[in-house]
């Protein structure tokens, strides 16, 4: 029991005692309660995210070598007038285009069939979908390794199979081929990723109501003809949606590469992301590195940018 | 058991009012109903009560306290929602008792209460169930008994029924106003029924637009409306409204001129002045059909748009002066729809409204009584 | 998706092609695991002889044996397990948190906060590489668990709160407002009875998070040098590259890197498609 707080008729046996506020207003409490749940939250983005953001942004134009005490000098713009000239950025321009849109399109158009191909209900569904959303699982370093053992012929089966297939005229390693490394890192790329289209795909295609299909076939729609024109409407905002993270999220991931070229041969796999990556980690340039990342923020920032405008433009046309 | 005094309230968010000056005063021990459409602001006001909105200014006290600062944990008062709200994880009995066990009551002590509480409410036999295992009435009675037990001060229903089906809303309107009987507590019931506000309230506030429209007793508000909106929105089928000119004679009798010449003998209205631009309000049951085919004194006649049967009752929809009017008569039609029919205006009960200001222009010997708006 | 024509030969044909294609997911997603495990437990005498074999003749658990025993894995995976799992614990809890106030406040700076979140969300992480690391020098947390802990919370907050937003978006606001009543403060409602009932949204959030932070390679091999702080995949990689290569005992290693991740997928998987759906459905 609490005393001698109140003599009104709220303070009886077995009441709450009263917490009065003293300083703060229960109105000012009330505006401040949602910034003090949000507060961890803010202050870990910004102290390891944004404040690095705008400090590896200036790095571009200073002069940053871990391995030189002498470096931290203001360069101004010398870095950006390097990257012009420099045919391994170049390079790294037109490989993660190739990564980008090799990867995405098939990802996709597998992770759509798989979705489909879950929606149905047939028996053992439950464990199919666990297998088949499996290697969305297995880190991404594992599944880089994974699959350059697979095409390496010592251990693996894939060049050999292609040899039997007629696909290759003896078995061989296609990462050290310059012109054909880049699939290596793709077809991983492709293994990782058709599991998170499947599961986005999927989520969107059951949140569509069995009615319309059920008022189509009434109608007199083929299933080609409710594909067309019930699915893939519905699924359109989704799809616009989820491809345009995705294909920034992959022109970003360097880990794979990394792991099964490191770049190379020859700079042929080398995409922007792991070109920044090289020239951080292993030539500690973090000088350079920051101006090619500001190089790249900015080409996504304008593909986000481009893609929102022309849906914009789409919608208004619609209307 | 305790009073609730509002002062002034207002609501804004941002720089909308939702709720504009409300000043309220609920006796200790009172059934009051906050009703009016969607909107109006009653579930605002009965929230600013509980302490989940805060007060933009004004002050509300229960009990003799100012509450505004105080959260809603503190102010002693519990709260039938909706949608019952019951916590899905824990047992009726659970449920019921959370409040006390959060205050460290003695078990046995809350034992005794749950048993006594569901012996009340009908809910032995369903103690150690799952709010998922119960029906929606039965949830709605574990939602009541949650709330009985803790002997708040106040009772707060948010529109309990709304969830229910209509003969289950029934039944539930008699078994709340009972426990109301038995518990004496003072309870504040928002809903935007008027026959659950009719039957329930010892007092209605009728809200509309964040204002206060009039504070009375269903018979008050029944046969007294303050203005257009309380007439229109209290009373089912809903009373009809016929705009014309009112009209005084030189024997000081007074009518409303209809917009098609038919003429409407009226009490005289207190401050009605010639020629004023007026609402006529007639209740489809102070409407007679009668064989009177005379002019002036007798019937006017309207056409038939619609008989609806009701079983003791008949609903006929006629046009007159080219406005929709609903009679409520007792007697079975002799006549069809598209015929001429002859209806008189019950004189000591209709209505008379400034059409301007949507007032009721009371008889001239009505006595004055407090009413607020 | 209606089948139209229901024919026994129409209907053959059509489940038939399912189940094909079907199985040709599966296979396409667990052949290579199946290939990891398969040369992690053959010989290394007749690994190369063999090579291509479905099923080695002869099968072994020394590789095994030698990664557990006779190198520095258990020592990886030890860190990493550390890592990992103080990332997803201390990741849900902020998201939790974060989330809950996205879902029932309204404020001002909720749209800026969100729309900080969402960036974070786009560009690349690499590129943050530099700045970080030398932000953490000096404080002494490169080449540290904690170093690696406190970013990796970072990069994962903004989705772990979104997931979590969308789970409690499930739940009705008048359960904590008939909590506050009975006698909690919002808080108090939030740690009592909000989260008990989003426990599939926390047990989503944690094994997200654990394997993101598991699987993560790049910022792991910037900050962290020495052996002692290793992380798997660090570990993972530079035995690759130092050794010419054991295959076998490599593979074994990777198999092992792989249970902690998988087991917890397939725990939570079920939980992401419904979290998913309901972001999905309020677009």
């Amino acid at each position: 029991m609490d005393g001698g707080k109140s003599v009104t008729t709220a303070m009886q046996a077995g009441k709450l005692p009263v917490e009065r506020r003293g300083v703060i207003s229960r109105r000012l409490s009330g505006i401040l309660e949602p910034y003090l749940y949000v507060s961890p939250a803010l202050i870990l983005i910004i102290a390891v995210m944004l404040m690095p953001l705008v400090l590896g942004l200036s790095y571009a134009f200073r002069d940053i070598r871990i391995l030189n005490p002498f470096s931290g000098g203001f360069v101004g713009t010398a870095h950006f007038q390097t990257l012009i000239t420099d045919d391994a950025f170049l390079g790294a321009l037109v490989n993660t285009a190739w990564w980008t849109f090799g990867s995405l399109l098939f990802q996709f158009t597998l992770g759509l069939i798989l979705a489909l191909l879950l929606n149905r209900d047939f028996l053992g569904r439950r464990l199919v979908q666990a297998l088949v959303f499996l290697p969305w699982a297995v880190p991404t370093f594992l599944s880089g390794l994974n699959w350059a053992w697979m095409f390496n012929p010592v251990v693996g089966p894939l060049p050999h199979w292609f040899t039997a297939l007629g696909l290759m005229e003896t078995p061989f390693n296609i990462l050290s081929d310059p012109d054909l490394a880049m699939w290596g890192p793709i077809v991983a790329n492709i293994w990782f990723g058709i599991p998170f289209f499947a599961i986005t795909l999927l989520a969107a295609l059951q949140s569509i109501p069995k009615e319309l299909y059920e008022a189509a076939s009434i109608d007199g729609a083929t299933t080609r003809q409710q594909f067309i024109s019930i699915t893939l409407p519905f699924l359109a905002p989704t799809i616009a949606i989820t491809l345009m993270l995705r294909t920034i999220w992959i022109a970003n991931f360097a880990d794979l590469i990394v792991v099964m070229t490191n770049g190379g041969p020859a700079d042929s796999t080398q995409i922007v992301a792991s070109y920044i990556f090289t020239q951080a980690f292993r030539r500690l340039d973090f000088g350079y590195a920051s101006a090619i990342a500001a190089v790249l923020l900015v080409l996504l920032l304008a593909y986000a940018l481009g893609v929102i405008a022309l849906r914009r433009a789409m919608t208004h046309a619609d209307n | 058991m305790a009073s609730i005094e509002i002062s002034n309230a207002v609501k804004s968010y941002g720089a909308v009012d939702v709720l504009h000056g409300i000043d309220l005063d609920i006796q200790d021990g009172e059934f009051i109903v906050l009703v009016g459409p969607s909107g109006c602001g009653k579930s605002t006001l009965l929230r600013m009560i509980a302490g989940l909105e805060d007060i933009t200014s004004g002050a509300i006290s229960i009990g003799g306290m100012v509450v505004n600062e105080l959260q809603p944990k503190d102010r002693d008062i519990a709260m039938v929602f909706q949608s019952y709200a019951l916590y899905p994880h824990m047992s009726v009995a659970e449920n019921m008792s959370y409040a006390l066990t959060l205050r460290k009551t003695a078990k046995e002590k809350i034992a005794d209460a749950i048993t006594n509480v569901a012996e009340v409410l009908g809910l032995t036999a369903l103690l150690e169930r799952r709010p998922k295992a119960l029906s929606g009435g039965q949830r709605q009675r574990v939602a009541m008994g949650r709330a009985i037990v803790r002997k708040p001060q106040a009772f707060l229903f948010d529109e309990p029924l709304s969830n229910l089906d209509a003969r289950l809303r029934e039944q539930m309107r008699t078994e709340i106003r009972k426990l109301h009987r038995r518990l004496g507590a003072t309870s504040v019931y928002v809903t935007h029924d008027q026959i659950e506000a009719m039957t329930m309230a010892d007092r209605i506030v009728a809200m509309h637009d964040g204002i206060i429209q009039q504070v009375g007793s269903p018979v008050e508000i029944y046969d007294r409306p303050a203005n257009i909106f309380v007439a229109s929105f209290i009373g089912s089928p809903a009373m009809n409204f016929l705009k014309g000119a009112y009209e005084i004679a030189q024997n000081g009798t007074a009518g409303i001129r209809l917009t098609d010449g038919s003429f409407v003998p009226v009490l005289p209205a207190r401050g009605a002045t010639a020629n004023q631009t007026v609402t006529l309000g007639a209740r489809p049951e102070h409407i007679a059909i009668t064989a009177d085919e005379n002019g002036e004194n007798g019937g006017i006649p309207a056409r038939v748009e619609l008989i609806e049967p009701m079983g003791l009752s008949t609903l006929v929809h006629v046009s007159l002066a080219d406005n929709p009017v609903k009679i409520f008569t007792l007697d079975r039609p002799d006549f069809a729809v598209d015929s001429f029919i002859h209806i008189a205006f019950d004189m000591e009960k209709i209505h008379v409204f400034d059409t301007e200001t949507e007032l009721r222009l009371p008889p001239e010997n009505e006595p004055h009584t407090a009413q607020s708006a | 998706m209606n089948v139209s024509g229901n024919s026994p030969a129409r209907k053959l044909v059509y489940w038939g092609s399912h189940y094909l294609m079907i199985g040709a997911f599966v296979v396409f997603a667990l052949f290579p695991l199946y290939w990891l495990l398969k040369v992690s437990v053959t010989p290394n005498d007749i690994l190369y002889t063999e090579g291509v074999r479905m099923w080695p003749s002869r099968t072994t658990w020394e590789n095994y044996f030698f990664v557990l025993t006779q190198s520095n894995f258990p020592h990886y995976f030890l860190n990493s397990v550390i890592v990992a799992g103080t990332t997803a614990i201390v990741t849900t809890m902020v998201a939790a948190v974060t989330g809950y106030s996205f879902s029932r406040f309204a404020f001002r700076g909720k749209v800026i906060i969100v729309a900080l979140m969402l960036i974070t969300q786009m560009f690349p992480l690499v590129m943050l590489i530099a700045p970080i690391f030398k932000i953490l020098a000096p404080l002494g947390l490169t080449d540290s668990l904690t170093g690696l802990i406190i970013v990796y919370t970072a990069f994962n907050v903004p989705f772990a709160t979104f997931l979590m937003q969308s789970f409690f978006d499930g739940i009705p606001k008048d359960l904590e407002e008939a909590a506050m009543i009975d006698g909690n403060t919002r808080f108090q409602a939030f740690r009592r009875i909000i989260l008990s009932l989003t426990l599939p949204g926390v047990a989503a959030t944690l094994g997200f998070v654990f394997t993101a932070a598991w699987s993560e390679l790049l910022f792991a091999l910037m900050l962290v040098s020495s052996e002692s702080a290793s992380t798997f995949p660090v570990g993972l990689l530079s035995f690759v590259s130092k050794f010419s290569v054991d295959f076998g005992q490599m593979m074994a290693a990777g198999v092992l890197a792989l249970i902690p991740a998988c087991a917890f997928f397939l725990l939570i998987q079920r939980y992401l498609v419904q979290g998913l759906t309901a972001g999905a459905v309020k677009g």
